[in-house]
């Protein structure tokens, strides 16, 4: 039972960047198709990580390179926990730590233009950290546990009573993602925000390995979002591809936004709809 | 080829960088990237951060404020990389050789490895040029 588990992680770690991958290299293809452009092959973000890592690396600091392997491994924790069936409580707060090690990582060195993005990414946390805390909360209300186990015990999906939280998750996708109208602590396919933002100082392999955080970020968010409909899962994942879709679409048909836009309207429209959400839930099952 | 050196070619990250360019090759550059050329479709991406960069891609010609600037720059982008002149001014100074506050081509001050001719420079040019730096690149 033990090595079974094991392996099926292993495959995950492995397997989780290669479709991220590729995900991000669909992304690059629709985004290009819906401007009008033929677009670069779907492995270019291989092409690109494997370039990465035979360039040079100039080292600004050496703390940055600790945060940038900090940023990795809390994020393959926390899709560990996920694969784990873990605590889903637990797993918000290792996302929360991955977030604050590139955030350190752009403080760590001298450029203005990393302390900006940093700053910015800071405040991304802000906007998005308490909508998957109320998540979790709600899912605590729902099922009297944190274990994501128990989620898929249940028969009935999580998306019935939990949909005005699927809506706030789908703002915070957008965030996370770092896509339009909220690319604004760094962004993709050379747009450009201050320089490069939060990532302005990495270059080389450390930078390949930013790339490689990022598609373990992607498969483990759009795993958060299939959890909304686990029985049968494949449906739950059907949903968070379809969120996938639905994200390259908003990136394509919005301008950035503020900083300031980006947490009003996530305080005010995420926190409303998730605790009215989990006031509801208390309201028909009564506080036991 | 291995791996890393098939990536580099098939994935050019570009910095480009106007000296004091009378903006006509710039304007041919950003052409590269609409959707009648899609430079994308070959993995080109205009960077705009030297420090992701692989291609230089330099236009005008170097005069006494620029040249600080450009040799920064050139030190700035991580090896391997290889430098492209855009241009007639960039590659000799052009019109404005003989000014005085002109130093003349990109290679007074920094090695260059592909010149471009034309004023200004046709899209197809540049690519061109460009191709032949990843040719280098590949070798490199």
């Amino acid at each position: 039972m033990m090595i079974k588990q094991f392996l099926f992680v292993l495959l995950i770690l492995v397997g989780a960047p290669i479709v991220g991958g590729l995900l991000f290299g669909i992304d690059r293809k629709i985004t290009a198709r819906m401007q009008g452009r033929y677009g670069p092959p779907f492995i270019q973000p291989f092409y690109d990580f494997f370039k990465l890592l035979g360039k040079e690396h100039i080292a600004v600091s050496r703390m940055q390179f600790v945060w940038i392997y900090g940023y990795l491994v809390f994020m393959i924790a926390s899709l560990v926990f996920l694969v784990m069936k873990s605590d889903f409580l637990l797993l918000v707060f290792l996302l929360g730590f991955a977030g604050v090690c590139l955030v350190l990582g752009g403080f760590s060195t001298k450029s203005p233009y990393a302390h900006f993005g940093a700053n910015r990414e800071l405040m991304q946390i802000l906007a998005y950290e308490p909508v998957l805390l109320l998540l979790a909360i709600a899912i605590y209300a729902q099922n009297g546990s944190f274990l994501i186990s128990e989620i898929f015990r249940q028969d009935k999906p999580l998306l019935f009573t939990l949909w005005p939280l699927f809506l706030a998750v789908l703002y915070v996708l957008t965030i996370k993602m770092r896509k339009s109208p909220f690319d604004i602590s760094t962004c993709h396919h050379g747009h450009q925000e201050i320089v490069k933002g939060v990532t302005t100082e990495y270059s080389g392999p450390y930078f390949a390995l930013y790339h490689l955080a990022e598609w373990y970020e992607i498969i483990l968010l759009l795993g958060i979002i299939s959890l909304f409909w686990t029985n049968p899962l494949w449906v739950g994942i059907l949903i968070a591809l379809a969120a996938f879709l639905l994200e390259l679409f908003i990136d394509n048909i919005t301008a950035r936004m503020t900083v300031g836009w980006m947490v009003r309207l996530s305080w005010s429209v995420g926190l409303i709809l998730g605790i009215i959400n989990i006031a509801y839930i208390y309201y028909t099952k009564g506080v036991s | 080829m291995g791996l890393i050196q098939r990536s580099r070619v098939k994935s050019p990250w570009i910095l480009h960088f106007d000296n004091s360019s009378c903006n006509g090759c710039d304007i041919e550059i950003l052409a590269c990237l609409t959707p009648l050329y899609d430079v994308e479709r070959f993995g080109m991406v205009n960077m705009g951060n030297p420090k992701h960069a692989d291609i230089l891609l330099i236009t005008g010609p170097v005069n006494r404020r620029t040249a600080r600037v450009l040799k920064n720059l050139y030190e700035q982008v991580p090896d391997p990389k290889v430098v492209v002149s855009v241009g007639t001014c960039a590659s000799t100074g052009g019109v404005f050789h003989n000014c005085y506050n002109v130093l003349g081509g990109v290679d007074k001050v920094i090695p260059v490895d592909v010149y471009v001719p034309g004023c200004s420079v046709r899209p197809e040019a540049i690519i061109d040029g460009v191709v032949m730096a990843l040719q280098k690149l590949a070798k490199l």
